[in-house]
This record gives C-alpha cells, structure tokens and sequence, in this order.
C-alpha cells in the first residue's frame, strides 16, 4: 500500500489534491473542479503507477532515528508491562530499542504514526482504562506496534519512553517527523541526554 | 487596521478554504465548514473565495471596527445589526452587533481584504486540535484584536465606489447564501460505505429510513446522530483505512458519526456510508436538534449534484463581480 501510494504521489497528477495511505486501503482526494469519471481516473492512476513500477520497499520512506528516556519518570506503563510480560523492565527497553520499524499508517492525530515491528514477545493489549492525558512524545506499544504521542492527548497505550523530539510543527517546512513508509529505529537515551 | 471582538460569542474562528495535501501525515484540510457561504461572503466584499473569514456558529460575536470597512456576513440567519448576505461599508468605531443565528449554524463575516493573520502550512484556517492557525490556534475571545490588511479602508472604499447599484452604505441587492436548509429534515445523499454490507439488514434499512437528530456533542471534527442503535451481523475487526469529509463512521456504541471539517485522516471503525460531497455544507448548516434523512444515491448522481451546486455557485460569483464592475 505504501509503495502504489508513493508511485501514485510521485506523478503529481494536479487532479489529486492528497494520497493517503492506510491498512486497510488507499484514499485519491480529487480537486472539487474535478469533472471528469473518478472511478476511471482513479483506476487509470493506480494502473500506470503499476506499469511504471512500483518503488522497492527499501526505498520507501526515510530513515528516522528517534531518542528515547525509558526513566521510570517518562515510563509511567513499563513496569506493569514488564510484570504482564514476565520480563524485567531493561529486558523490555532492550526489545524495545533493537526494534526496526515501519510506519504503516499516519492518523488518529496529525503526525501521530502506527509502526509495525515490535517484537513479538512485547505484544499485549491495550490498557484496560485509558489515561485521560498522555504527554506530547509519550511513547508506547499495544498488540505488535508501538506510536509516539504527537500531542498532549488521552490514550490507551502502554507508555515506556519518552523522546525530546517535537513529533508535529505546523512551522517546520516538514511539518511532521513521520511520513508513510518511514524506517524508524529508537536510541536509549539518558534523562540527562533528554534535558538538554 | 483591526477589528476588535468585544463579546466574542460561541466557537468563533479564522476560517479560510483549508490547507491541503498534508493528509498523508495526518492532517486534514480543515477550513470553513461551508466553503459555499465563505466564498459568497467574500465574493461580496470583492476578495477570492479562499480569503480568510471569521466562522460564526449559532451565537454571533459583538465586534467595533477601527476604520471604514467593508463586510458581508453570509450563511445562517443571524440577527444583526447589518443586512445579511450583502456588501455594507461600515464607519470607522461601528459596533456590529450579531445574535442567535434564526435559521442555519453558520455565517461567515468577510472584510475587505480579508483578515490579514499569519497563514501556516499555506492557509490561514485555524485548527483547533492542534492549536495553530488563525488567531493562536484557537476560538477568539474577548479582546481579540483581528488584523485587517494595511490598506483596508482605501481597499474599503475603491471596492463600495464601484458596485453598480447602491444604497446607502449597502446595496439594493443580495446574494443568498445557497446551503441554508429550507426545512427539515435535511436530506442527505449518501454513497454506501465500504462496510455498508456487513451491518445487518434491520440496521442497513433503519439507517435510510430514520430521521436522525444531530446530537449536542457535535463539533467541527464531528457530528453525531441520535436514532436507532446501528449493529452489523458480524463484528469482526476492521482494518483502519483512509477518511473522508463526509464519511459516516459507526463506532461499537452503534451511533453514526459524519466527519467534518476538522476530521481524522484515518480510522477504524466501520464505514456505512458517504455523504455526497454537495450535501456537506447543508448539513454544516444544521446545529444540535437540527434533523437530517439519508438518501442513498449512486456515484453518478453524487458527481451530478457537485457539478449543480458548483455551477450554482460560480453563476453567483460571476453576478456579484458584476456587480463590481469585473
């Protein structure tokens, strides 16, 4: 899905005003002067995407390195998560931090990622109640992804970490972090590393 | 130049047409819930439809102007102190006093020029979720100062000399606001949604033959309705997938959201259904209590309504830069 949204994406067509892939399918947002037959255009867009090749997936998205305290302080989930998973807590930011990702889809808010990826054996459910505010850079796993928390927002993941990094910034020229198909790798860091 | 809020009223906000193509990262485009009665408004004042605009829902604010401006205020019925859905030339310190909106939600009030704050990402729309754009990223309050541009007045008064056939400060002529719904219930087109399928079939009738409430909750992001609980004949997990303006999602508490303006990009539960994209600024105009009819349709026919009402729209436009003199 990543790689027909990227080849879709690269052609530019003016009529497409945004691409946007998810799991579950991918969205042509025409231009409303659009007057032409959607269902034919839409298809005739995917189908020359296809006939000019899709990208591999190693050149899909971008690499991405993200810094994160795993400190209790930041960590308020991680060590009920290491009770649930019967590991201890380090043994859960190694898996954690070893992890190569993927973004597999960007929604729920602006900047915020869903990264397949995670380890196997740190896959649990969601928290049984949702905490009413989860700080901006919070981040967390539930089944076999984990997400960085864009804003200050409620949630229901299990929080482990924390990064620095500001994940959405209307005013950067990239305003998110995250893009489609992103390569995304955590780095352990100190809280003194975080504070500064 | 400025214009000051000196009782702000509910939910007021900078609204222009949206910052698009940033959906692949999660954010939606955004911008006036009626771009119909936005772009009208700002026709009358002689901008381009996508200028920024003060949104008004159902309370309108008290605002003073600090030179001659040119307005419109366009969409819902508002008790003003100005004529609706017209161009008026307004004196420097006139207090606008806007009430209760009599019929419609929403109203733009455009000023010549438009309203001259910093754009982000290529608009000027605020977003509320996120806290950028407009003015701070949030609803306006009391004592908000609002930038007009540096020439306003000049621009005010060049744009009121040209108009054709006037009246006083205003004209003997009007442009209605074309979305403001003439009775309810309100119906809605509606494409079945990817899932429309899997709900059973009591559910997939109730759905079309109901008369729905907006509920109070509803908001920029969202609308709610109130009916029947919706249930499908198999809850099995549903991939997320891309949203839409207008998209209908059913949550597992079985009550219908419609996704506006300020919508999720992506989202997991289950489609029944999409609102045809011409009937989206008429359901914008609808408050809690407002009612609403689905009617299923066929992509033909919802391609055929867009192409009607933008039409409608254009010939508008066209006559009020007529009236200016284009």
């Amino acid at each position: 899905m990543q790689r027909l949204a990227l080849a879709v994406y690269a052609r530019k067509e003016p009529e497409l005003r945004d691409v946007v892939p998810a799991l579950g399918g991918l969205a042509l947002h025409f231009h409303p002067q659009f007057t032409g037959d959607l269902v034919q255009f839409a298809l005739s867009v995917v189908q020359r995407a296809l006939e000019d090749g899709l990208p591999p997936p190693a050149e899909v998205g971008r690499e991405v390195e993200v810094p994160v305290c795993y400190a209790a302080k930041f960590a308020p989930d991680l060590a009920e998560v290491a009770r649930r998973l019967k590991l201890e807590p380090e043994e859960v930011v190694r898996r954690h931090a070893a992890g190569e990702y993927r973004v597999l889809m960007i929604g729920f808010a602006p900047g915020h990622a869903y990264m397949g990826g995670l380890h196997p054996s740190l896959a649990l459910s969601r928290r049984a109640t949702p905490r009413p505010e989860v700080p901006a850079g919070s981040v967390a796993i539930a089944n076999e992804q984990t997400v960085v928390y864009p804003y200050a927002i409620s949630g229901g993941w299990n929080v482990i970490g924390r990064t620095p990094l500001v994940i959405f910034d209307a005013a950067r020229e990239e305003p998110s972090l995250f893009g489609p198909g992103d390569r995304v790798r955590f780095r352990a860091i100190t809280e003194e590393e975080f504070l500064k | 130049m400025t214009m000051r809020v000196l009782r702000p009223g509910l939910l007021m906000t900078v609204q222009d047409l949206g910052r698009h193509g940033h959906q692949h990262v999660g954010l939606c485009p955004g911008g006036a819930m009626d771009p119909i009665a936005a772009s009208l408004a700002n026709a009358l004042v002689g901008n381009e439809p996508g200028e920024a605009a003060l949104e008004l829902t159902v309370l309108g604010p008290d605002l003073e102007l600090e030179r001659d401006t040119l307005v419109a205020l366009c969409g819902a019925e508002f008790e003003a102190n100005l004529p609706l859905n017209r161009p008026v030339l307004l004196k420097a310190g006139t207090r606008l006093g806007i009430g209760r909106a009599a019929r419609g939600a929403r109203a733009y009030l455009a000023v010549a020029g438009g309203i001259a704050v910093e754009p982000v990402l290529g608009s000027r729309s605020t977003y509320l979720p996120g806290g950028f754009g407009g003015l701070g990223g949030r609803t306006l309050r009391r004592g908000d100062i609002l930038p007009l541009v540096q020439d306003s007045r000049d621009l005010s008064r060049e744009r009121f000399g040209r108009l054709k056939r006037k009246s006083g400060n205003t004209v003997r002529w009007s442009a209605p606001p074309q979305t403001v719904p003439e009775h309810e219930p309100v119906v809605l087109h509606v494409l079945d949604g990817q899932h429309f399928p899997s709900f059973d079939v009591a559910s997939q009738r109730a759905f079309s033959d109901s008369v729905w409430k907006i509920g109070p909750e509803s908001n920029r992001m969202g609308f709610r309705f109130e009916g029947p609980k919706l249930a499908r004949a198999e809850d099995d997990e549903i991939l997320s997938g891309p949203t839409c303006l207008g998209t209908v999602q059913v949550p597992s508490n079985g009550t219908p959201i419609a996704l506006m303006a300020d919508h999720q990009t992506t989202g997991g539960y289950p489609k029944i259904a999409e609102i045809a994209s011409a009937d989206v600024a008429r359901l914008a105009q609808l408050g809690p209590g407002g009612t609403v009819h689905f009617a299923r349709c066929t992509l033909d026919t919802a391609v055929e309504l867009r192409r009607h009402i933008l039409e409608r729209l254009e010939t508008a436009l066209r006559g009020i830069a007529w009236e200016y003199g284009n």
